[in-house]
């Protein structure tokens, strides 16, 4: 099978390496300890099965029993103690450290048994240890992690290994005999680096690749009209982990203000962004979690469009247009601000539907997109800005303490809003210590109440993943569950006669 | 004309000491470094991590203090590594001590992009002085209007736009030529013959495109230089002295009128090193343009400041050879030099 990705990975060890096209290609060599499976849930990746202690602060992973690497030797808790000693060391560049950073002692006492005791109980420990890929460590263990050769031929354990790496072109793996979680079906996987997208998608319609990753357009417009790629490719959408909002500077007035943030929200018409910039390829929102898993609350609703409404809370703030000039003002000063990001079209285009709508309850205001290394150093770390529109990629665990809790707001942390709520704080810290899923669940359906009732950001929407696959794989489960497409692609197959014949010819 | 080239040889040395400091400062005083790249914008990257980040890589101190480092690396030819995650050799390989070799990433980028810019100036060179010969000796008859009214509609054709017909109507409509890359994805496994089909059928439109797109500018300049000579007294004298028009034009004028040609091609020595970002990364090549691109939105100053050190050593360089071989060409320049 034949994929494409735009970037091409600086090395293969991802807690160093750090980028998703890093993440991309290793995720199919190395294993983890833990893995979710199709419904978002945990389970044992290397490990078999796992153990929480009484005091919810020592976890006791016990391995399967006879892995081995892609080499043949044994893989022992030694590896899993080696890799949590190599992503906390002193001199390791990991910009994922912190979570590994907590736990205060890690212990291999036999070769199936690795324990992890934390200071505290912390939640977001299981979905950390399935972050991080095992390494072996009678290949890494004098070795500069940074430079080593490793990271450009990895021994791994997946279902694939690594054949041929060409700089700039592409990227060979092949079926790894001794995979630890047994064959995989397709025999190899080769992921071409075609920087363009449009070449790409010449790529994908001269059929020299299998799949690629698509924009709206592309998937709603181009491809159902030409039935020629019709007749070949299947497409699939998925949602994301991810959401578009529009954050408010809290710290500067008006916006301290919750009735001028909620009236904003009431005045943007989300639907007509999802359906004018995303296509109709994206959902409207309430809570920053995906929707369909247990940690989105389904008894929230967003807020509607609703200009009538949005006129009168400004109108409680103290804004009204005085002067007759269509700009609502408030001690004399008319209510203008500047929305900032970066140079992303589809945050751009939102921002214009944004300008107009605002415009219509007597708000004035500016756009300004901003390349990205200039945008953060100069306006979100200092703070400088009124408005933003930007997005956040997140991750499984629903802990969110980093982006919300008041103590997050040194310049370079991510609650740059300013976002100060002693009842989030609590509810962020209660949700770090607590374990059980049921109980953690409330937790956060309370979090993302408070959330939504003081809207400290505008949830804009929740865009679809969309891909499209060449028909000539087949095996993949649809609808895609919340996993994702890729989640169970081992299991997909070519049927012999559709296989490409350079391919077979090797 | 010793003398001459030694001064020419040392006065590189400052000039390149200069356009190192005002790239470096430039680079700097940009806003954001390689803590700020978009992979870091994730909530599970600490600032913590990002701090020691900028400590280890001196980003904490003051520029020019950061300049004198570089400096002090780049005396003993040392181009340091890649900030980005895996620490490649910016210039030239490195072995460790199990015997991987890493290769350096100018020394992988550089003879590709070198070879599509070399092939595509031959090719330019090639279409360009036939043409302009023909444009000057019909001159405001139709084979010039032709000339002229073909340059101008490729010299104003968006180069991408052009890529991405050509790569649709020879790619995908019809199977005759690869979309994008440099080789096919089996290439280790054809013989050598194979080889070299399957590396030209690659080559063959990123080295065209540009080739036709850059055309008016030579085709001009031939046409201007040539019909300057033909004017001239001793073009008179050799028609004069009954010589036929073909040897007129391409014995006696031609050599005259291609001197000028030489300063032109001196002067698009930069062009070769530096490669074109828009169609590097239209066909996927992994040429100097995508690589300087991609370290300047990354912040990743060491290859920056690599590849602009290198480009600019080779552009005076280019720039020298260019002199030098004016003054082989043309005897008047050469005595001028020589008394000087």
């Amino acid at each position: 099978m034949i994929s494409a990705m735009t970037a091409e990975p600086s090395g293969l060890i991802y807690m160093v390496a750090g980028e998703s096209a890093s993440a991309a290609i290793a995720s199919n060599i190395f294993n983890a300890l833990l893995k979710y499976n199709a419904t978002l849930d945990l389970e044992g990746d290397l490990a078999e099965s796992w153990k929480i202690s009484d005091d919810q602060k020592t976890i006791t992973f016990k391995l399967k029993p006879n892995l081995s690497w892609a080499d043949g030797r044994p893989i022992t808790s030694a590896d899993v103690l080696f890799t949590w000693k190599s992503v906390t060391d002193e001199k390791t560049r990991s910009p994922y450290a912190s979570d590994y950073q907590l736990v205060k002692k890690a212990e291999a006492p036999d070769a199936l048994t690795f324990t992890v005791t934390y200071d505290q109980a912390y939640a977001p420990a299981l979905d950390s240890w399935s972050g991080l890929q095992i390494l072996p460590k009678h290949l890494l263990k004098d070795q500069d992690l940074h430079t080593t050769a490793f990271a450009r031929k990895p021994v791994g354990s997946n279902y694939y290994k690594l054949d041929i790496w060409k700089n700039g072109e592409n990227i060979q793996l092949s079926r790894n005999a001794k995979s630890v979680l047994g064959p995989a079906q397709i025999d190899k996987l080769i992921t071409r680096i075609i920087p363009d997208n449009s070449a790409q998608f010449l790529e994908l319609m001269a059929d020299n690749i299998d799949t690629m990753g698509l924009d709206p357009i592309k998937y709603s417009r181009i491809i159902p009209a030409r039935p020629e790629l019709q007749k070949n490719l299947n497409l699939y959408k998925e949602l994301g982990n991810s959401y578009t909002y529009m954050g408010f500077n809290l710290k500067h007035k008006p916006f301290d203000d919750a009735r001028v943030r909620k009236a904003i929200n009431y005045a943007i018409d989300k639907q007509e962004i999802i359906d004018g910039v995303y296509l109709g390829l994206g959902i409207n929102i309430a809570s920053p979690y995906k929707p369909g898993t247990r940690w989105s609350n389904p008894s929230l609703q967003p807020y509607p469009y609703d200009p009538a409404k949005a006129k009168a809370l400004l109108k409680e703030a103290g804004f009204v247009d005085t002067d007759g000039d269509g700009i609502v003002e408030r001690d004399g000063k008319p209510f203008a601000f500047e929305i900032i990001t970066n140079q992303n079209k589809e945050r751009e285009k939102s921002a214009v539907l944004i300008q107009r709508r605002l415009k219509e309850v007597g708000i004035d205001v500016n756009i300004r997109a901003i390349e990205w290394a200039s945008f953060i150093s100069r306006f979100i770390k200092t703070g400088d800005f009124d408005v933003v529109v930007l997005g956040w990629g997140l991750g499984l665990d629903p802990d969110q303490y980093n982006i919300w809790h008041s103590s997050q707001q040194a310049p370079g942390q991510f609650n740059f809003i300013g976002y100060n709520n002693p009842t989030i704080d609590k509810l962020l810290e209660q949700g770090r210590t607590e374990l059980d899923p049921d109980k953690r669940m409330r937790i956060y359906h309370e979090f993302s109440k408070v959330l939504l009732e003081d809207c400290p950001i505008v949830y804009l929407s929740a865009g679809y993943g969309l891909t499209a696959m060449h028909k000539r794989v087949q095996g993949i489960v649809n609808p895609i569950p919340p996993a994702g497409v890729g989640y169970d692609s081992h299991k997909w197959y070519i049927p012999e006669p559709l296989r490409r014949n350079e391919m077979s010819a090797q | 004309m010793l003398t001459y080239l030694i001064k020419r040889v040392l006065w590189m040395i400052p000039m390149l000491v200069g356009i190192s400091l005002i790239s470096f400062f430039i680079m700097h005083l940009a806003p954001g470094d390689i803590t700020n790249n978009e992979a870091a914008f994730n909530p599970k990257a600490s600032e913590e991590s990002r701090q020691k980040l900028r400590e280890l890589y001196n980003l904490d101190k003051p520029v020019i203090v950061q300049y004198g480092l570089w400096l002090k690396r780049m005396v003993q030819l040392d181009f340091g590594n890649s900030f980005a995650g895996h620490q490649k050799p910016v210039f030239w390989q490195t072995t460790d001590k199990d015997g991987n070799v890493t290769k350096g990433m100018i020394q992988e980028a550089l003879p590709v992009t070198l070879m599509i810019n070399i092939l595509g100036l031959i090719i330019t060179l090639l279409l360009a002085i036939p043409l302009g010969v023909i444009a000057a000796k019909h001159y405001q008859h139709w084979q010039d209007r032709s000339i002229t009214l073909f340059n101008f509609i490729g010299f104003s054709i968006p180069g991408f736009w052009l890529s991405l017909l050509l790569m649709y109507w020879l790619g995908v409509m019809n199977n005759w030529l690869p979309i994008s890359g440099l080789h096919s994805l089996n290439y280790d496994t054809l013989d050598t013959w194979d080889k070299v089909k399957d590396s030209v059928s690659h080559l063959i439109m990123p080295v065209l495109i540009p080739s036709v797109t850059g055309l008016a500018g030579i085709t001009l300049f031939v046409k201007n230089g040539m019909l300057d000579v033909l004017n001239q007294d001793f073009i008179t004298t050799a028609r004069a002295k009954g010589l036929n028009e073909h040897q007129v034009v391409y014995t006696h004028a031609l050599r005259n009128a291609l001197l000028p040609l030489i300063t032109i091609v001196g002067l698009s020595i930069p062009g070769l090193i530096g490669g074109s970002v828009i169609a590097e990364t239209i066909f996927a090549i992994p040429g100097m343009g995508k690589l300087f691109y991609d370290a300047v939105l990354m912040r990743d100053f060491p290859v920056v400041m690599g590849v602009l050190t290198i480009g600019s050593a080779l552009t005076l360089l280019g720039n020298l050879i260019a002199d030098v071989s004016y003054a082989w060409a043309d005897p008047r320049v050469r005595r001028g030099v020589v008394r000087g």
